[in-house]
Formats: C-alpha cells, structure tokens, sequence
C-alpha cells in the first residue's frame, strides 16, 4: 500500500513538473510540419472583444501568408483602468490597445515597460480607429432624448459605468461638459474664443450638468459591456451613454427591435490608442510581430474591419461608401480643445478628490 | 464541510472529554511535529500574505494612511459594509436557527434534500449567485417587479446588499447550530417539563442557553463572511459611492485607479477591524461557555 502511494505519487510530480515546464514555455515553438507557432497576447479594453476575435483572425492569415508562421493571438478584455494595472502587475501583454492614451501614459511612467513618446511610434497618433459618444434609448425613444439637454430632463434614468475605472465612462463624461461648454460659449468656436472668465463660468455650468446626470444613475458598473448589460438585459434606465461601436453592438445583438441609437449633435472625438509593450516583447521574441499586428490595423482589411464592427476608421478612403454611410453625420471635438492634455483632465475631473468624486460628496 | 468539522470537533471535545495531556495518549505523531506543521502552514498561508499588506502600506507616512483610510466616502463604504453584515447576521442568527432548528429535531420528508441545499451558497460561485438574485429582486425580477411597485427597492440599494449577503452566509449559522443541537440529548427538557416549566421557560432558559455560544459563532462566521463578500453584491448592489459602494468594490476601484497604496490602506483597516470583531466575539463565546457549563 505504502509503496503504491509511493509510485502515485512519483507519477504525480513528475506529470505536475512536466506540465509546469511545457506550460511555462516560451511564445514561440515549433508545430507540426515545421511550421513556427507564435502566440501574441493583445491587453484590450471592454467593448473590442468582437472586433479583436475577427481581427485576429485576418492577422493569422496574413502573416500565414507572408512569413508562413502560425500566429495565435490571445485577448484579454475589461475595464481599462484594469487592464492597464494587470500590465503593470505583470501581465506580459505584446500588445495593448486601451480606450485612451492616460492608462498607457501611466504604464510607461510606472514601469518603463514602454517609452513615454510610445503614441509617436504608429501613424495618427497611434489611433488607427476613433469613436465617439452617443445615445442608446428605448425602442420609439418613449422619453425623447434626442441631445445632450435633454439628459437634464426629470424623471428619466441615465445608465453609465464608472469613471474610476471605466475608460469609455470617462469618455462619456467629457462628452456631456464638452456638450454643456459649447452650449453656454456658443458651439466649439466660443470655447477658442473664450476669456478666462467666461470658461470659467461655463464650467461651473457644465459641472451641474454633469451632477444632474449623476443623479439620475442608479448603477455605475466597472466597466461599458457591464453598463451595456445593465441596460439591455436588465432593462434598467432609459438611456445609456456609450461608444458608438457598442451601441450598434448592443443594437445588433438585441435584434433591432428593443433599443435604438441616438446620435447628438456635437460629441468628443475618441481615439482609443495602441502600443507594443516593448519589453514584454523583447523577452518573447515577438518585437517583429507585434508590430505587425498593429501595422495591420491601419491595412484596408483592418481598417474594413474596423468600420465593420462600427469603428470609425481612420482612412475612410478605404471603406466603401455604404459602410461609411451607418457613421451619422456628428460635430466631434477633440478632448485637446478643451482640456489640453489626458493628463490634465484625468488630475481635475477623475482622480481622488477630483469633480467626480466631490460629486458624491454630501453637501 | 471543513468547517463542520472544525466546528463540531471544537465544540465536542471541549464539552465532553476532560482534556488529557499524557503523551501516550496522543492519536497524532508528537506534538513537535504536529506544532511545526501547523506553524509552517499557517505561515505560509495567512501570516506571510497579510504581514506583506503591511510592510506595503508602512511605506506611506502616518497622514497619507489617515486619508486613504478614513476619508468620507471610505467611511460611508465602511458603515454600508458593516452594518449590511451586521442586519445580514443577525437575519441568519434568526431564520438559521428555525431552520437547523426544523432540520435536526424534525423528520420529514425530503429533509435530506433540504438539508444539502442549505449548502449550496457555499459551493456555487458568487457571481451566480449574484446573477440568480438579480433575476429575482431587480427592477424587472419576479419578486423585484411588484416591490418596486411598492415602493420597495429590492436591488440597487442597502436592502438590495442585505439580500446578497443574508443569501451567502446562511449556510455558516445552520451548519453551526446543528452538530449543537444534535448534541443535546433531550434529558434537561424532559426534567424541565417534569419540574414544571413551561414550553417557553424550557426553551428560553434551558435550550437556548446551551445553545447560545454555537449561535454566537454561527453569527461571528457569518458576519465575517459577509464583510469579504464582493462577487454577488456587486451585481445587485448599485455601486454608487456613498451610497451602495462596499468596500471590497472601493479597494477594487482603488487598485484599478493605479492607487495600490490607497488600497492597502483601506484593506488594512478591514483586516484590523475584521480581526477585532472576530476576536471580541471569540472571546465573548468562550466567557459564556464556560459562565454556561461551569
């Protein structure tokens, strides 16, 4: 009995060892036939899953096609604040594609896993696609929201995920006081031409507009897909702030018949950015690669992709004229016009004892 | 199940068997060897880890603790937090006790089912439970629907938090109370019938007496439990900051804010005063046992 466990157990540590190294080993082997194997791991945010799952697969072909190598690319999702403190906890991402330049800023600050100037190292800006912020109501639209005013309507509800944590919710609330500035200054022209004073008034406006939203929240999730679901699934709220490409989502999945998109009139321009997470890269041999896999975001397929799953591309000379055609007509104001930097509008508005947080503060 | 049986062993041997403390009595290889281990293990798996907590956060000076630790919306978290628990434990301190209560004195049919059941918020991950309660308290839930009619917030508030928590800590009252119950023997009742008590007298001053240090232990496990608890509030709570923001959530939201040391901060704080809180009830426990049974 003794020497029979004895035996069990040997076994046992030897398979656990064995399985230990095999799992442990490095991204790239070769496979069956000689052909190389490579494996990329992409850190992304909430709302690409679908997009990613389709562009990984158009990468695989045509990197088999051009280096004859098996590429497998593994993706990761969640809030962007998460996602970006897992790579930097050790999440040995190839590649990140976040939902704004601040997370990978604070990556390359905190660990130097990436240089400071990393938004210099692909073509415009390193956004090979850009979204934007718009409206997800009830089918018929039954409260009439229409714009940005509207959302200081009583009575209705306002889904949105949490700024701490949720890129796309910061977008969300840059959106509204960028919507509520033009409103008081005169559209984006006013807010150039503004003095001191007068934008200074127009923030505290544009700051009650935003407390009258967050009033009217009942839920903040982590993240947009969670928001998304608290809206469509759970049916909570009669409106949902959200990107572009998760509203047509969400408008796609529920069948058409239950949810409907409102696009206002002047939104901010998103412009969720990638990188190579360099060193991560040098330690798996997949510098060459990853970049490619980026490269191939800006291609005509990944950007006909892109446009596919309702990002708005970069090169629209790419997109036939009918796909462009689903992206409406919208003012976009880019994050710069009003705020300067990521930095700065992250230190006034979402970090600790910034706008948001005084916003839950008792009176 | 192993806290049945660390339960039950505690309370038995503690009860019945006069303590022997000759060697050659010792069912376990040598105390050396027993001690060792345990001091190994614990080490490794509880000391180690939460000895790292603070060695993290004694790298923040004594006013950046104070205000990651103790600002307003850390204390509304820390009030919703416990005082959640707190209606959560005693709920279960309550309706566990019927229902070890009914699962040890009674036989009836099915029984044994009911009595697995009982420990299925233990097994299932919380986030089904969480998602198994949103389908029934929220807005458009089954039991949520007509609530809300009534004015009753049943997902998105405290109330909403209280549910989830009462839910995941049932099973530590009940498999608390029961090996207890299985315990008494019947014989007091029976003389307490016989020198004329009445049915309450006997419960309230013979049953339940005996009863009380299980019952308080079942309510310091499910306290304890409800405190920790993240996967199934966060779906049916609102996360609101001030208002239906759990801790658990504000130490998540703080770490993926890049704030590791506001959240230590914070976790050190839970950690103290979980530990106080268990101690003092421990402690309280062990008074009464012995006032009890002495």
């Amino acid at each position: 009995m003794d020497l029979m466990w004895k035996h069990t157990f040997g076994w046992l540590s030897l398979w656990l060892v064995s399985v230990a190294l095999t799992g442990c080993d490095g991204s790239s082997q070769r496979g069956e036939g000689g052909v190389k194997k490579v494996q990329l791991l992409n850190v992304s945010y909430d709302p690409t899953r679908e997009f990613y799952q389709e562009f990984n697969e158009s990468f695989a072909a045509h990197w088999k096609a051009t280096k004859n190598e098996e590429v497998y690319v593994e993706q990761s999702h969640g809030g962007a604040g998460k996602q970006a403190r897992a790579v930097m906890d050790g999440l040995e991402a190839d590649v990140i594609t976040l939902a704004l330049g601040y997370d990978i800023d604070v990556i390359a600050e905190r660990t130097k896993l990436l240089p400071l100037d990393w938004q210099s190292k692909f073509p415009k800006n390193s956004a090979p696609y850009s979204s934007t912020i718009v409206f997800l109501v009830r089918k018929g639209n039954p409260k009439g929201i229409k714009d940005w005013a509207d959302l200081e309507k009583e009575g209705i509800e306002i889904i949105t995920p949490n700024p701490k944590t949720s890129g796309g919710a910061r977008w969300n609330y840059l959106a509204a006081w960028g919507a509520a500035l033009a409103k008081e200054l005169g559209g984006m022209e006013g807010i150039r031409k503004a003095t001191p004073e007068q934008r200074a008034a127009a923030d505290k406006k544009a700051r009650a507009f935003i407390e009258s939203i967050f009033r009217k929240v009942p839920v903040l999730d982590s993240g947009a897909r969670g928001a998304t679901n608290s809206f469509v699934q759970r049916q909570l709220g009669d409106v949902l702030l959200t990107w572009e490409n998760e509203a047509f989502l969400a408008l796609k999945e529920s069948g058409g018949d239950q949810v409907e998109v409102v696009v206002p009139k002047l939104s901010i321009l998103a412009e969720p950015p990638v990188a190579v997470v360099d060193e991560y890269a040098k330690k798996h041999g997949t510098q060459e690669i990853a970049k490619a896999y980026l490269e191939h975001l800006y291609s005509p397929q990944g950007q006909q992709l892109a446009a596919k799953h309702f990002f708005r591309p970069n090169s629209a000379e790419l997109i036939s004229t009918e796909q462009m055609a689903k992206f409406a007509e919208v003012e976009l104001f880019q994050l710069k016009d009003i705020w300067g930097s990521w930095a700065e509008a992250q230190k006034v508005h979402f970090d600790d004892g910034g706008i948001f947080d005084q916003i839950y503060q008792p009176k | 199940m192993e806290l049945t049986l660390h339960v039950s062993l505690g309370e038995g041997s503690c009860a019945k068997q006069p303590m022997s403390r000759k060697r050659s009595y010792s069912v376990l290889p040598g105390f050396g060897l027993t001690m060792g281990y345990t001091l190994t293990y614990l080490s490794l798996i509880v000391l180690i880890p939460l000895a790292a907590l603070i060695v993290r956060a004694a790298s923040m000076s004594l006013e950046q603790f104070w205000a990651a630790a103790f600002n307003p919306r850390v204390m509304a978290s820390y009030r919703i937090t416990f005082g959640t628990s707190l209606v959560a434990a005693l709920v279960n301190s309550v309706f566990g006790f019927i229902v070890a209560w009914s699962l040890v004195r009674y036989r009836f049919v099915g029984r044994k089912l009911l009595d697995a059941l009982i420990d299925l918020p233990f097994a299932i991950p919380t986030a089904v439970s969480g998602i198994a309660l949103t389908a029934i308290y929220d807005r458009n839930g089954i039991l949520g629907h007509t609530l809300f009619q009534w004015g009753i917030k049943s997902a998105l508030s405290p109330l909403g938090i209280c549910i989830a928590l009462t839910f995941i800590s049932l099973p530590f009252v009940v498999r608390t109370l029961q090996p207890a119950l299985e315990e008494m023997d019947g014989e007091s009742e029976e003389a307490a019938m016989c020198l004329g008590a009445s049915r309450w007298e006997t419960f309230r001053r013979v049953i339940f007496p005996a009863l009380f240090p299980s019952l308080l232990t079942g309510f310091a496990l499910a306290f304890a439990r409800s405190l920790g608890e993240y996967g199934s509030v966060v779906f049916i709570s609102g996360n609101l900051p001030m208002k239906t923001e759990i801790t658990s959530l504000l130490i998540i939201t703080k770490f993926e804010q890049h704030d590791h040391l506001g959240a230590t901060a914070i976790a050190i704080v839970m950690l103290v005063a979980s530990f106080a809180i268990l101690m003092s009830i421990n402690g309280l426990q062990w008074y009464l046992a012995k006032k009890f049974r002495g």
